[in-house]
């Protein structure tokens, strides 16, 4: 049962505020975390975060993908490589504030620089301060998504699906190590064995028995 | 009710802090693509809020196909960092200067 | 006229050159003489048939284009040809004495491993003469005048392993230059002012030019600047003091050469151009003074230099450049047509004295110093006759050649009113017994009086001249030369004695050059003269009475008492006037001033340009400097590149953010 009316646009509010406060706050803990452990939780805070919002504005397919897929999936494999390497941490974060400054200049600049590009140019007669308007409550996001992907968008689909084939390959043979003394099977080698490779047939001189 | 601005003001400040990130991270190749990720989010979240706005789902497929590509990196990314781990027991990004003639 | 008939006459002796030069080894000898032969006789038949034609024939000058190399902002550089009466004359004289010279060359040169080389050069010679001759545009004039100068280069150094040669080419190549410094100058002033390269558009614009005045050394006069400039050039190839010191050294070249080129026809190009520009030189009065001055100077300074000389080619040399000197005088008194007249017998009875000296050479074997003549008269008569002859045209003997032309000259000298033509007037006339003087003075000494050769065998020059086939040492008899050097010689002595006789009257005092030259009614001194002629009998006959041929007599004299009767009163007067002949031994110090002065400054001047220009300013500051600065930019530069991941991209965010900037500022 949804709420409805002036109480579920209230609602909707605070909880988007609740969510940006705490994406900014994760990010934040991202970009200033001393140890790349916390970075990554914090990541992962983060899109959690993020997923929330996305289901706030009923993209709700993207929404369970990105949790499924980058929390699950891609921030484990961050975590998993984090802990792998053996990281002097004393190192990587001395010199931390010689450039701090000049990011935050940066920052701030692109804030003001954006704020000023959606309130000042409008975006080409796009109205900002339009409210995200509720699907009716037969509507199906994974659906509608869906028929899309599989129809007008099945090359690119298909591409994307290549793309990660690509990507498995690439990132298994930057990792793969050959050991010396390692012992490994060449399987081309075996079928390509032949009978007299390893069979020998030798003629022993007759030998009297002592 | 959110309106489109509150969405493309959130995204900006990820952007910004995402830069942010990359100044203050420089040396650590594990934040610098951790910062990556926030600037891909922060990319994705306009996508969302103009597909929705406007009524188009290509701006969701794209922001699907931005996740995979995402993904990809990432994977590549990390393969790549630990093969340079290997190599030099350290992510620090001051020792790869190799790109210097 | 036909144009085909005409690219015919400078193409014949081309080809002809191109294949004895090139193929010159593989066709022999014979094949290569003949083809040169035929080559330049075809162009001399020809010349001969335009010549009829022209003047017997009726028929009209032709000045066209007959092919366009380019066009280059209007302006058109083509081969053109400008065929009138002047030309023809021209034409018919170069390819005649070339003829000549081919035969006798066969004879000369017999012995010579560079035979088919030799045809070859002197083939191209003729053409590139021709093209000179017959060009419509100053072009094709440059081109003419640069190729006969190239030619000249590779003619007195033909033989290339005798030092001296290869200095006098050197000489005779840098010389000309500075005269073609002022040739091109004059061109480039005269395209500047009429934007045309043909001769029409420079003659119709002369009246215009005089009235100009160009903004230089104060203020001149713009077709007195252009005249002087091409006079310059023609200082150079026409060997006019002061540019005349290649002359004399360019006789380092085979003799068939210094009779073709440095007698007869290259050096006369200079004076054949003055007059063929005669409607520029017209109008300027200071010009042409400065045309005769220069060239009274040259006739009677340089004659005085013949006197002293001994050797044979080198006297005949000054003579020529006193000849040379006397054309250009006549020039400078307007009096064009007797200049030209003098360039033809010149041409005859000068080609017939250097071949006959050549004769003289080949009967001595070699042997080129007149003091170890005498008396060869006796042993080659042909010679011995011919060469009279020469000398007596040479020295303007009434009836001869030479003196129609040599006294009509020292005539319009003596009438003209120009600045300096009283100074002009006695130097072409005491020219007359200087010429005389070293004319008799080679005749006695080389055919007459002792046979001075018998008694100084000791020093024969084997090593000065080492060209001598016959070796061998020992008293050589004289002998008179086979019939391929003594054809040419009857060839040239027939005109040298009557063509003045047949064609004074046509030629020089009738309309036979038209509106081929042009002189203002004012200056014609020639006009006057022609008022007083009556036949070329009447003429000679006068000529006894002119001081001319008393000083000639003089001359003669002279020469007899100090040669032949007494020679110790030559001695004496040597050692008496010592300071005289020692200046006449150092040719008036010239080669001294040009090489202790002007090329030492030239040497300096180059080397600072050198070290200061060259090295300083264009290799240091400019070339290493603008290496060193671009250098020292990528220094500064690539501290961007530091190499790093992180810099590149802040490099990447910064650049993001200024975008964006500029995108919110401007859009």
């Amino acid at each position: 049962m949804r709420p409805t009316g002036e109480v579920e646009a209230v609602l909707v509010q605070i909880l988007f505020y609740l969510f940006a406060t705490l994406l900014v706050a994760g990010a934040l803990g991202v970009i200033t975390a001393r140890n790349p452990v916390y970075s990554v939780l914090f990541l992962v805070f983060s899109f959690v975060n993020s997923a929330a919002i996305w289901l706030l504005v009923e993209a709700e397919f993207l929404a369970i993908v990105l949790v499924l897929v980058y929390v699950g999936a891609v921030m484990v494999l961050f975590l998993f490589v984090v802990m792998m390497l053996d990281i002097n941490l004393a190192e990587l974060k001395r010199g931390f504030t010689r450039f701090a400054w000049l990011g935050w200049l940066t920052a701030l600049a692109v804030i003001v620089e954006i704020v000023g590009v959606i309130w000042q140019h409008g975006l080409g007669g796009v109205d900002v301060s339009r409210g995200f308007v509720s699907e009716p409550a037969n509507y199906s996001n994974t659906l509608e998504l869906g028929q899309v992907l599989y129809t007008r968008y099945a090359y690119p689909f298909e591409l994307a699906a290549v793309l990660l084939v690509v990507a498995i390959v690439a990132a298994i043979a930057l990792t793969l190590r050959r050991r010396p003394g390692q012992k490994v099977q060449d399987v081309s080698r075996q079928v390509a064995v032949r009978a007299d490779e390893r069979l020998r047939v030798v003629k022993v001189a007759a030998e009297k028995r002592p | 009710m959110i309106t489109l601005a509150d969405m493309l003001t959130l995204s900006g400040v990820l952007f910004a802090l995402a830069v942010a990130g990359i100044f203050l991270n420089r040396k650590n190749v594990i934040l610098l693509l951790m910062c990556v990720e926030l600037l891909l989010l922060a990319a994705n979240f306009n996508f969302i809020a103009f597909s929705r706005m406007l009524g188009d789902l290509t701006g969701q497929v794209f922001v699907f196909f931005v996740l995979t590509v995402a993904a990809a990196e990432s994977a590549i990314g990390l393969a790549i960092l630990v093969v340079l781990f290997r190599e030099r027991r350290s992510i620090n990004v001051e020792d790869l200067n190799t790109l210097k003639g | 006229m036909n144009p085909h008939l005409l690219i015919a006459i400078p193409l014949a002796p081309l080809i002809a050159a191109v294949i004895a030069g090139l193929f010159g080894n593989r066709i022999g000898r014979i094949a290569s003489h003949t083809i040169t032969i035929a080559g330049v006789a075809l162009a001399c038949a020809l010349s001969l048939y335009v010549l009829k034609q022209l003047y017997w024939g009726g028929a009209s000058e032709f000045n066209g284009p007959v092919y366009t190399w380019l066009v280059s902002d209007g302006v058109h550089i083509q081969v053109g040809f400008l065929i009138d009466r002047l030309t023809v004359l021209m034409m018919s004289v170069v390819t005649f004495v070339s003829l000549c010279v081919h035969v006798y060359t066969i004879g000369y040169m017999s012995d010579d491993p560079g035979y088919t080389r030799f045809f070859s050069y002197i083939s191209l010679f003729t053409f590139a003469m021709l093209m000179l001759v017959m060009a419509n545009n100053f072009m094709q004039l440059f081109f003419g005048w640069e190729a006969v100068g190239v030619v000249s280069y590779l003619l007195i150094g033909f033989w290339y392993t005798r030092p001296s040669a290869i200095f006098a080419n050197m000489k005779a190549f840098i010389v000309n230059r500075v005269g073609d410094f002022g040739f091109v100058i004059g061109i480039a002033a005269l395209f500047s002012f009429t934007h045309s390269l043909s001769y029409t558009s420079a003659f119709a614009a002369a009246p215009q030019l005089a009235q100009q005045t160009l903004p230089v050394f104060g203020g001149v006069n713009a077709l007195t600047l252009i005249c002087v400039c091409l006079f310059i050039g023609a200082m150079g190839k026409s060997a006019q003091v002061p540019l005349h010191v290649w002359l004399p050294d360019s006789m380092e070249g085979p003799t068939p050469i210094s009779a073709l080129i440095h007698a007869a026809t290259m050096v006369t190009a200079g004076i054949f151009m003055v007059a063929r520009m005669s409607p520029l030189f017209e109008h300027s009065d200071a010009a042409l003074s400065f045309v005769l001055v220069i060239g009274a100077t040259t006739a009677f300074f340089m004659g005085l230099l013949g006197v002293v000389n001994n050797d044979i080619k080198r006297v005949i040399a000054y003579s020529t450049l006193s000849q040379l000197g006397y054309m250009t005088a006549a020039l400078g008194a307007s009096a064009y047509s007797a200049a030209i007249y003098h360039l033809m017998t010149h041409a005859f009875f000068k080609a017939l004295l250097f071949l006959a000296a050549g004769s003289v050479i080949i009967g001595m074997h070699h042997e080129q110093d007149m003091r170890k003549m005498g008396g060869l008269a006796k042993y080659m008569p042909i010679t011995a006759i011919t060469c009279w002859v020469g000398g007596l045209a040479l020295v303007a003997t009434p009836f001869f050649s030479g003196f129609y032309s040599k006294d009509a000259i020292i005539e319009a000298v003596g009438m003209t009113h120009r600045w300096g033509a009283t100074y002009a007037y006695w130097c072409v006339l005491l020219g007359s017994f200087v010429t005389s003087l070293y004319t008799f003075r080679l005749l006695f000494m080389t055919f007459h009086g002792e046979e001075r050769f018998r008694h100084t065998q000791a020093g024969h020059g084997h090593e000065a001249h080492g060209h001598d086939a016959h070796g061998g040492h020992g008293v050589h008899e004289p002998h008179e030369s086979p019939w391929v050097v003594t054809l040419p010689l009857i060839a040239l002595a027939i005109p040298s004695l009557l063509i003045g006789y047949f064609t004074v009257g046509k030629v020089l005092y009738g309309s036979y050059f038209g509106s081929a030259i042009e002189v203002l009614p004012s200056h014609d001194v020639i006009a006057h003269m022609a008022a007083d002629y009556h036949g070329p009998i009447e003429l000679a006959l006068r000529g006894f009475l002119g001081a001319p041929f008393w000083l000639a007599l003089a001359g003669l004299f002279t020469a007899w008492l100090f040669v032949l009767k007494r020679p110790d009163l030559a001695d004496a007067a040597a050692v008496k006037f010592a300071w005289l002949k020692r200046i006449l031994d150092q040719k008036f110090y010239f080669d001294w001033f040009n090489e202790q002065v002007i090329a030492r400054l030239s040497r300096a001047l180059g080397t600072g340009l050198w070290k200061a220009g060259d090295q300083t300013l264009i290799d240091g500051a400019l070339v290493n400097g603008t290496a060193a600065s671009v250098g020292w930019f990528g220094g500064v530069v690539r501290r961007v590149q530091s190499g790093y991941l992180y810099s590149y991209a802040f490099w990447i965010v910064i650049g993001l953010a200024a975008l964006l900037g500029w995108f919110l500022v401007h859009a």
